[in-house]
């Protein structure tokens, strides 16, 4: 029990750090990648991250990957006339200069099929693929089933 | 000055026009419109996780914070969910007060994947309610709220569901005071609770 409580502190302590790794490749930068820990591995589990493009022309996010899910696609939330709905979303615009959120409440991964549960504190890889930026992967830390999002110093939440 | 047949059909047509209008702000000012409407008591009846029957009179004198969602739901309803368990922790002592509702509107798939475990992830005070089609129908009818089932290949079974996702919160009596659209920070809702309290 007392190992438990350590660990489960060590976890808290530690995750705010652990999800704000920041991955730059070329122009476009990639953070605050988090998810949200799941009960059992049946429901699909979300991604979140922020995307800056720093170049001079725009870009698209058109596919996510990762070992922890066979099916993840993007999603977009969409409140409209008070009815939230969720279609796909074949690509995501990130326009020259602009940061575009992956957030609560907006776009979102969705992973199905996952391969395993998500527990706090886990971590997996997930590649994003841009039209023109091409593959870029970054480390998405588990936050707990009620984190609103990571604790991190930049603003990209 | 002499009108015309047709000149009469006119404005006979914009009198009528008037009165239907005037009869329709009449209406439309009693009808839920989402904000402080006139009162009117939503009611249910649906199974909790254990089976056993709820309804709003099980809850008398409590303040009930209800949210219709699904528990396959990867984004909307864990946001609107850890609000409401941050609410309940925030309220302290004066939580007992309050009991959130989460009822399924995809209440087959939600009994089949676990209602308790979803709703005690995160929060031991939400209480998940998955009736029939007809009952969850009927509560959501009450509620004046709307859901339906979208067929989505890129969705896990084929299918989503889109909803009304505001929290909706009933007085201790039963009385509809008012919602909480989709996004309300917590501490909002915090304070709008508290000064009831």
């Amino acid at each position: 029990m007392k190992i438990t409580v350590f660990t489960a502190l060590i976890l808290t302590l530690a995750s705010p750090t652990l999800a704000c790794e920041t991955v730059t490749s070329g122009e476009m930068t990639i953070e605050n990648a988090w998810s949200r820990a799941t009960i059992g591995a049946n429901r699909p589990a979300v991604f979140y991250v922020a995307i800056t493009n720093a170049g001079s022309s725009g870009d698209a996010l058109i596919g996510i990957a990762t070992p922890a899910a066979s099916m993840p696609m993007l999603h977009q939330t969409v409140v409209t006339e008070d009815i939230a709905s969720m279609p796909h979303a074949m690509s995501i615009p990130i326009a020259a200069g602009q940061s575009v959120q992956l957030a609560p409440g907006g776009y979102h991964g969705m992973l199905m099929g996952l391969t395993e549960a998500l527990k706090v504190g886990d971590n997996f890889p997930m590649t994003l693929t841009f039209q023109n930026a091409g593959d870029i992967t970054i480390n998405v830390e588990v936050l707990s089933i009620r984190a609103e999002g990571p604790d991190c110093e930049s603003d990209g939440q | 000055m002499r009108l015309t047949y047709l000149q009469k059909i006119l404005w006979a047509a914009a009198a009528l026009a008037s009165l239907a209008f005037g009869a329709w702000q009449f209406a439309g000012a009693r009808a839920p419109s989402g904000v402080d409407e006139a009162p009117f008591r939503p009611t249910f009846a649906l199974p909790d996780a254990e089976g056993q029957m709820r309804t709003p009179a099980d809850f008398a004198g409590k303040y009930l914070l209800v949210f219709f969602g699904f528990t396959n739901c990867p984004d909307v309803c864990p946001t609107t969910l850890a609000e409401v368990a941050q609410i309940m922790d925030d309220l302290g002592a004066q939580s007992v007060e309050v009991q959130p509702l989460f009822i399924s509107i995809d209440p087959e798939r939600d009994r089949a994947l676990g209602l308790a475990e979803f709703t005690a992830a995160f929060h031991p005070s939400i209480i998940g309610l998955a009736g029939e089609g007809a009952q969850t129908r009927a509560a959501a009818n009450s509620f004046h709220i709307f859901f339906e089932r979208e067929d989505d290949v890129t969705a896990p079974d084929g299918y989503s569901m889109s909803h009304s996702p505001a929290l909706y919160l009933i007085g201790p009596d039963g009385d509809w005071l008012r919602q909480f659209t989709y996004g309300t920070p917590a501490a909002e809702i915090l304070d709008d609770l508290q000064s009831r309290l």
